[in-house]
């Protein structure tokens, strides 16, 4: 009987912990998601103050406070304890997700919107900061040492699972807004892309809910009723020489190569097949929730592993076949979307053209559309945009073309296969690295001490991962694959740090 | 192997300055081809960032050097001192 309630209870645990952290990584990526509609409707480009706004948002949000939030939230959970504080973090998320939904655009307040847009993307980012460390901490101090990792594995579900809400809501919104899809895509660019934000507040409020009939973490209460409570958890966790070199050895030998492998995976990967292989925009995101569908079981399958051979080199392992594999791999999707090893279907090629008189001027936009079919099923749609001026000798130099691709579904299944097998690899780095941290650390300070190296990692050298993959692109434009060497030496470093540094050793009692 | 640990702590001590100097260098390179607001804030957050890394970076060595990854914790009465 005892086994029975014991059983259910951790169950409630783990399900009202990952579902509001599942909640967090959804509000959080929703903005990433959207930035490009959230850019047009707050931070206009003609602007360069609002442009500024919007640089500072993408970056400063993601990377830069992510860590802070790990400090302020980290020190609160270790003072006051878990329940309250990742209470906290979940009603700020979801109060500035739902803001950001309700804030009107610049064409209505001005520059009030993307200062107020900048103020609650960085809450978001604050939250989200403290939100995984309570959570990870809160599941592992009611886990027996035997299922720590396994218990642990359901909250690491809930980042990729969160992407996965995120791009399933937006496709759902973006296709249910008009019968004609390119209206409903006109409508969702327009207001639609609301909808996302507002939803939030039905999950959070669920999650809320829940949160708030749990107990507080066994351990800390315990260390609370004894008074053995830190009274400065920030000094005791990075000025005593003890606790510092394990909080660098968890970022440089793990974190930071896991967060790498995260982003590479999972976002680089989606920007690469976009913006490098031109593959249409639904069918990237749908390729990409397949992938994750079938790969977040192993998340758990890591997670439970790890109680038995110990979490170190599984996570090694997940980084050594990223290292060895991403450059094959990335250039398998180069390959498989590449028209120039096609054959066209020259008969179905059609070319259309339409005009658009320019506002407030005598001048003609020119939209001209080419459809290429391919004998493999694979199509190719070229937009070209350039104006027709009437003055006499002005020509546009280079008009804009765009190029989307829809692939065969046998290529389709393919390149999910290969994006699989790229999220394996996450779930093996990322699977047991809750029960690793929640290890290294004693419970008086194992919310801060944990929060930080996992935030550095993940949110500043994983979070950064594709703009310095995309900048190095740009950089040295010869080798299209140029970006991943980043994700390779930062893994590569950790990898050595890891192998020679961390024991592999299982806690067995974290109560101390 | 605890020599190992050790001797490559020289590698992680001397990797801080190499990735800041070669962070800086490409930040002044990139910024004087391209010298708008955009590059400007990108390159600055990039270094800013990661320079306490990097002197985090030099003090894992250090203690790598000094042999404090010879042992690693087995109980929080050996975390806090």
């Amino acid at each position: 009987m005892n086994q029975t309630n014991e059983a259910y209870n951790i169950r409630k645990v783990i399900a009202a912990s990952s579902v509001g952290t599942l909640i967090e990584w959804y509000d959080f990526y929703i903005f990433g998601s959207l930035a490009t509609v959230i850019a047009n409707q707050f931070f206009p480009k003609t602007n360069p103050t609002a442009a500024l706004l919007s640089t500072l948002a993408t970056f400063a949000a993601g990377f830069i406070v992510r860590p802070f939030g790990a400090l302020v939230f980290g020190r609160l959970g270790d003072l006051i304890g878990r329940k309250y504080t990742f209470l906290l973090t979940l009603i700020i998320m979801g109060g500035s997700t739902f803001a950001i939904g309700l804030v009107p655009g610049y064409a209505q307040i001005g520059f009030a919107a993307p200062i107020i847009v900048l103020i609650l993307r960085l809450l978001q980012g604050l939250a989200l900061g403290g939100e995984y460390g309570g959570a990870a901490t809160y599941v592992a101090e009611h886990s027996p040492s035997n299922k720590r990792g396994y218990y642990t594995s359901w909250i690491q579900t809930t980042a990729t699972l969160g992407l996965f809400l995120s791009l399933g809501i937006i496709l759902i919104t973006r296709h249910i807004l008009d019968q004609d899809p390119v209206k409903s895509i006109s409508k969702f660019n327009d207001w639609g892309w609301r909808v996302p934000f507002l939803f939030s507040v039905f999950l959070v409020a669920i999650s809320i809910y829940i949160r708030l009939k749990m107990k507080e973490s066994p351990l800390f209460a315990r260390l609370k009723s004894e008074g053995k409570v830190s009274k400065n958890p920030l000094k005791e966790s990075f000025s005593h020489r003890s606790n510092l070199k394990m909080v660098l050895l968890a970022l440089f030998g793990a974190t930071m190569g896991q967060g790498v492998v995260w982003y590479t995976s999972q976002f680089y990967a989606m920007t690469f097949i976009e913006a490098t292989c031109k593959l249409d925009f639904d069918q990237t995101r749908t390729i990409f929730m397949w992938a994750i569908l079938f790969a977040t079981p192993f998340f758990i399958v890591f997670g439970k592993w790890s109680d038995r051979i110990g979490r170190k080199w599984l996570m090694l392992a997940g980084m050594l076949l990223a290292i060895v594999t991403y450059r094959p791999l990335f250039r398998m999707l180069v390959s498989i979307t590449d028209t120039q090893n096609k054959t066209e279907v020259t008969t179905k090629k059609q070319i259309r053209s339409s005009f658009q008189i320019v506002d407030n001027s005598n001048d003609t936009l020119r939209i001209r559309t080419i459809n290429h079919f391919f004998t493999d099923g694979t199509s190719l749609v070229e937009t070209s945009t350039d104006t027709l001026y009437t003055a006499p000798g002005k020509v546009t130099l280079k008009p804009e073309v765009k190029t989307s691709k829809i692939v065969s579904t046998q290529n389709y299944w393919l390149i999910t296969g290969i994006i699989f097998i790229m999220i394996i690899y996450v779930t093996m780095v990322y699977g047991p690295i809750a029960a690793f941290l929640v290890e290294l650390f004693p419970t008086k300070i194992r919310y801060t001490s944990m929060s930080l190296p996992y935030h550095i990692g993940n949110g500043i050298f994983g979070g950064l991962t594709p703009f310095i993959a995309t900048l190095l692109a740009t950089i040295y434009s010869g080798d299209k694959l140029v970006g991943l060497y980043y994700t390779i030496i930062v893994a590569g470093i950790c990898l050595l740090i890891g192998a020679l540094y961390i024991n592999n050793k299982i806690d067995k009692d974290i109560s101390d | 192997m605890d020599n190992i640990k050790r001797i490559a702590g020289i590698i992680w001590i001397l990797l801080g300055p190499l990735s800041v100097y070669y962070l800086v260098k490409t930040a002044v390179i990139e910024i004087s081809k391209k010298p708008v607001l955009d590059t400007k804030i990108q390159w600055t957050v990039f270094v800013v960032v990661f320079i306490p890394i990097a002197i985090g970076m030099v003090l894992f060595g250090y203690y790598a050097l000094k042999g404090e990854y010879k042992h690693l914790p087995e109980s929080s009465a050996e975390i806090i001192d």
